[in-house]
């Protein structure tokens, strides 16, 4: 574990909540400057075509809904005090849960996956990771609809079921659909920073440990998992983040017969025509999320 | 002592943010300048912004080389996806088509710009009544491209062919029972919502809330023995057995019937309680770079031969009274039969936006389906 | 392999196995099936009507299908090189310095990767719409929105997926072998090219192909940023659901696969020509 441990400078500082024209002057060590300057490229793209326009989402969640648009003008709270409406949180709980569903199934199978590939020759490694993504260059909506013919009725999924005396399974258009389309949607979000991280792993850990009478599970819970949490928890946040507001999936493979997160924001924006009520849900979703995510960055990557 | 610093920041972004989405409000409101074009004048390039699958590429391409200007089209999938792009300004788009609410909304933001009606002596060949439309009275700024309505398709292999045609067919439980997890709902808060009031004997504009809380909880009854709430598929998933009842839009259940080996096993009807009539129009956005080629190919698209040559190719009414002799007689069949529209057309309505109740309807929607 | 204890055995090794090949049938059944309805004489994708050649044949026939496709190749490529270089020096940044702003950074970061989809969208269109119509007043020039507005979004989320990915390979990387070069006095750029640069390689190549994928498939921010005569593969897709998506997208599908599958066998076959260099590219494994 000290290979992990060691850093250049001491993790344990606190700095001052910092400005950004604010670095410079304070770039008094070299490291601190060389950083400062490898961060600025990507600081200042999102700066110019991400933060601007997320802070004119912002000032949209205090405007005025009118029947021809939304209106600069009359700034409000009327799109925060919506949120408070039972429906509201019927439909948070149900995305919720749905997106942790999908996370929790997509770790189970992409981790021994990606240990799998990981503790292969480099191009056997290669070649798996490059297949793992193949099938994702295809169209999204087709892939959607194929599933549509696996799930539904006399399609492979029921043939299959009943070869097996099973019963015929009609799956189409329930909630296993949904998440199953998910799940697949979204695996390769899962392995691939699992096997960037498991791949780093000096497997020689693994051998030592098995040497010295450790279980198969001990070697696990002892030596791989804390080893490979960067990725489990990168992965995690790359999959239960975009399903919580997955919209087409659910549609097409769930019937829409339940309102999911993703949709109850589109139909704001895009049916009500309610920008205001729309930017008010995105604002909200987006700071509960990055609170949520960086707590939970914090917490996995203690000891990193 | 930095605390202050990263406010002061903020707030200067927050300055930025502000003055820019000012500006952007400034460009809304340019619109409703006329035109002023000569018959079959160009003046550029022409970029039609369309539904897609609406019009042949190759018709497009016969006007480009009768003008002698190139043709482009971007095709969307929604009236209200295709707004906002509008709206915001510089889109680039000569020529438009929304739906009848839809041009209303635009009219009210400023999005259109005036026709020249003097360039477009074809108006003359539209049916009676395709004029003194109620989301445009006066046709200032909108030319009907195609019509159709919202009904219901039935496979008859399951339903058989003694069945009513009424909505009850779906929200009745004593007749729908017996097709519970073979129906499919339109995925669409003004339509779904606006078939149940017709089916409770309200107006599908109704703006009385405690008919359209009716409507909800009959939609949300209804839910049960839905098998999907689907828009786009509606007519596919009908021919391809997965449910036996579609409430869907006319020309795409058509085209899906013809399609199948027995076109004669599936019906499409418009119940007796009436339902919704729409209209797709051709309209010039506020600020389209090229607004005297639009004009053309607006007027063009009006004559006879090209009318019925577009309504072959996409299967849905003209409302171009010359082009009627023009159209395939199958397809003339469809529009004409009587059976098609069982309450008559005057009990067809078309949807009007209703502005600040319009996000009843949406919440409503949600509401039926949690 | 077997020598090592690392590579699993027994039971381990089944389930291991067991468990590649579920995720690939898993993966490849909707491929298989979309495969098969691509040769289906029928308009509707989930109808068999018998075997034809017709939408390969239509395929080269469609100028619009074939620019989309192009244009939405050209909008990945550029996207992912860009968000590579800059997500790539994030994830560096972020995990090898302390600098001041680096909290904000780090939070900043993953935003794209927290917003919504359709309000990305709705946001882009407003910020491009008012960009655009800035700088025309200023320059007095008259673009408008197209497959450039298209691509600086892509790399605004492609570049958070990127840093998120590479990061997972960087966070607790042994630094010794870095530090080692430089004592043996190697330059910073050295030692970063190297030793720092084949080390996190497979994450960055992992980065990559997500950022790709993403950029292939995405509707609803493209949607919003684009303009006249920008129409992406997936835009025009999408657009086609109401009318019905016809075996013509499964049988662009099947080309576009097929490309990159030759693509694979090609680079592997080149890289047996030269014989096996990528072996330095890994830490662990086999030693």
């Amino acid at each position: 574990m000290t290979a992990i441990d060691e850093r250049p400078v001491d993790p344990g500082v606190e700095e001052p909540p910092a400005a950004t024209p604010a670095f410079e002057a304070a770039a008094e060590n070299a490291d601190a400057r060389r950083g400062f300057l490898l961060a600025l490229p990507g600081y200042v793209y999102l700066l110019v075509f991400f933060v601007i326009p997320v802070l004119i989402v912002f000032v949209y969640s205090f405007a005025d809904r009118t029947p021809g648009g939304t209106e600069l003008a009359n700034w409000n709270l009327d799109s925060y005090r919506k949120l408070g409406e039972p429906v509201v949180r019927e439909i948070l709980r149900r995305s919720l849960w749905l997106a942790f569903l999908t996370t929790a199934i997509c770790l189970v199978f992409s981790y021994p996956f990606a240990y799998f590939m990981a503790t292969r020759s480099p191009r056997v490694r290669n070649l798996m990771l490059v297949f793992v993504m193949i099938p994702f260059w295809s169209n999204f909506l087709v892939r959607n609809y194929a599933w549509r013919v696996i799930l539904g009725p006399d399609g492979p999924w029921s043939s299959t079921t009943e070869t097996l005396g099973l019963g015929s399974q009609d799956l189409l258009f329930t909630q296993q659909a949904v998440v199953l389309g998910l799940v697949y949607g979204f695996m390769p979000f899962m392995i691939l920073p699992l096997y960037a991280s498991l791949e780093r792993i000096d497997l020689r850990l693994v051998e030592a440990s098995r040497d010295l009478y450790a279980s198969g599970w001990q070697t696990f819970r002892r030596v791989l998992l804390p080893l490979s949490m960067p990725g489990v928890i990168a992965g995690s946040i790359l999959v239960f983040v975009p399903s919580l507001g997955a919209y087409v999936t659910p549609e097409i493979l769930g019937g829409a017969k339940s309102t999911l997160l993703g949709s109850y924001i589109v139909i704001q924006f895009l049916t009500a025509r309610n920008v205001p009520f729309g930017a008010t849900l995105s604002v909200v979703l987006m700071a509960a999320m990055l609170a949520g995510t960086l707590a939970y960055f914090r917490a996995g990557g203690r000891n990193l | 002592m930095t605390i202050t610093r990263p406010g002061r920041y903020l707030a200067g972004l927050l300055a930025i943010a502000l003055l820019a989405a000012a500006c952007g409000n400034d460009s809304d409101s340019g619109g409703s300048a006329a035109a002023a074009c000569e018959v079959n004048g160009t003046d550029g390039d022409l970029q039609i912004y369309n539904w897609a699958e609406y019009i042949d590429e190759e018709q497009l391409a016969a006007f480009g080389e009768e003008f002698g200007v190139a043709v482009t089209m971007d095709t969307f999938d929604s009236n209200e996806a295709m707004q906002p792009i509008i709206a915001n300004g510089n889109s680039g788009y000569d020529l438009i088509v929304p739906s009848d609410y839809m041009v209303a909304i635009m009219i009210e933001a400023g999005n259109l710009m005036k026709l020249d009606k003097d360039a477009i002596p074809n108006l003359s060949n539209l049916s009676p009544e395709f004029s003194g439309l109620i989301y445009d009275p006066a046709g200032d700024y909108s030319v009907p491209y195609q019509w159709g309505t919202t009904g219901i398709g039935v496979d008859t292999a399951v339903v058989g062919t003694d069945f009513p045609r009424s909505w009850g067919l779906i929200f009745d439980p004593a007749i729908a029972d017996q097709y519970a997890g073979r129906i499919s709902l339109l995925n669409d808060p003004r339509e779904t919502l606006g078939a149940a009031l017709k089916y409770l004997g309200y107006s599908l504009n109704s703006t009385d809330q405690s008919q359209l809380d009716e409507a909800r909880d009959l939609v949300a009854a209804t839910a049960d023995r839905l098998a999907a709430f689907d828009t786009d598929q509606a007519d596919e998933l009908l021919t391809t057995g997965v449910t036996a009842i579609g409430h869907g839009y006319s020309g795409d259940m058509f085209t899906q019937f013809t399609e199948t080996d027995d076109p004669a096993q599936y019906v499409y009807f418009v119940p007796e309680e009436g339902g919704t009539r729409w209209i797709d129009n051709m309209a010039i956005p506020f600020d389209a770079p090229n607004p005297c080629t639009a004009h053309t190919f607006i007027n063009w698209l009006l004559d006879g031969d090209n009318g019925a040559e577009l309504s072959n190719w996409n299967y849905y009414g003209t409302p171009n009274q010359a082009a009627l002799d023009g159209l395939e007689e199958e397809l003339r069949d469809f529009l004409v039969d009587p059976e098609v529209i069982v309450g008559g057309i005057d009990s067809l309505e078309s949807i009007q936006d209703q502005g600040d109740f319009e996000p009843n309807y949406s919440d409503a929607f949600v509401e039926a389906r949690s | 392999m077997t020598a090592t204890t690392a590579s699993p055995r027994g039971l381990t090794r089944v389930v291991l196995s067991a468990n590649v090949a579920v995720v690939f049938l898993f993966f490849y059944a909707p491929i298989a099936l979309l495969t098969v309805f691509s040769f289906s004489n029928d308009r509707n994708p989930s109808r068999w009507g018998g075997f034809t050649l017709d939408w390969y044949r239509e395929f080269g026939e469609s100028q619009s299908l074939q620019d989309a496709l192009r244009r939405s190749l050209w909008v990945a490529l550029w996207s992912t090189i860009v968000s590579v270089i800059l997500g790539t020096s994030s994830a560096l940044a972020l995990e090898r310095f302390r600098f001041r702003g680096r909290r904000v950074f780090d939070a900043l970061l993953y935003l794209p990767i927290i917003i919504p989809d359709v309000t990305m969208g709705i946001m882009m269109l407003i910020f491009f719409g008012d960009a655009i119509e800035l700088v025309n007043d200023i320059f007095g020039t008259s673009y408008t929105k197209g497959i450039a507005t298209i691509t600086l979004a892509h790399i605004a989320f492609n570049i958070s997926f990127v840093s998120v990915v590479v990061r997972a390979r960087l966070a607790g990387m042994d630094q010794r072998m870095e530090e080692a070069a430089r004592d043996l006095y190697a330059s910073r750029t050295q030692a970063f090219r190297h030793v720092t640069l084949p080390q996190i390689m497979p994450g960055i190549a992992g980065g990559a192909l997500l950022a790709v994928t993403i950029s292939l498939d995405d509707v609803v921010v493209t949607q919003f940023s684009s303009g006249p005569g920008a129409t992406t593969l997936p835009v025009f897709v999408f657009s086609l659901i109401r009318k019905g998506v016809t075996p013509l997208i499964n049988a662009t599908s099947v080309i576009m696969l097929t490309a990159s599958v030759l693509l694979v066998l090609l680079s592997i076959l080149t890289e047996g020509l030269r014989g096996n260099e990528s072996t330095t590219t890994t830490t662990g494994g086999t030693p």
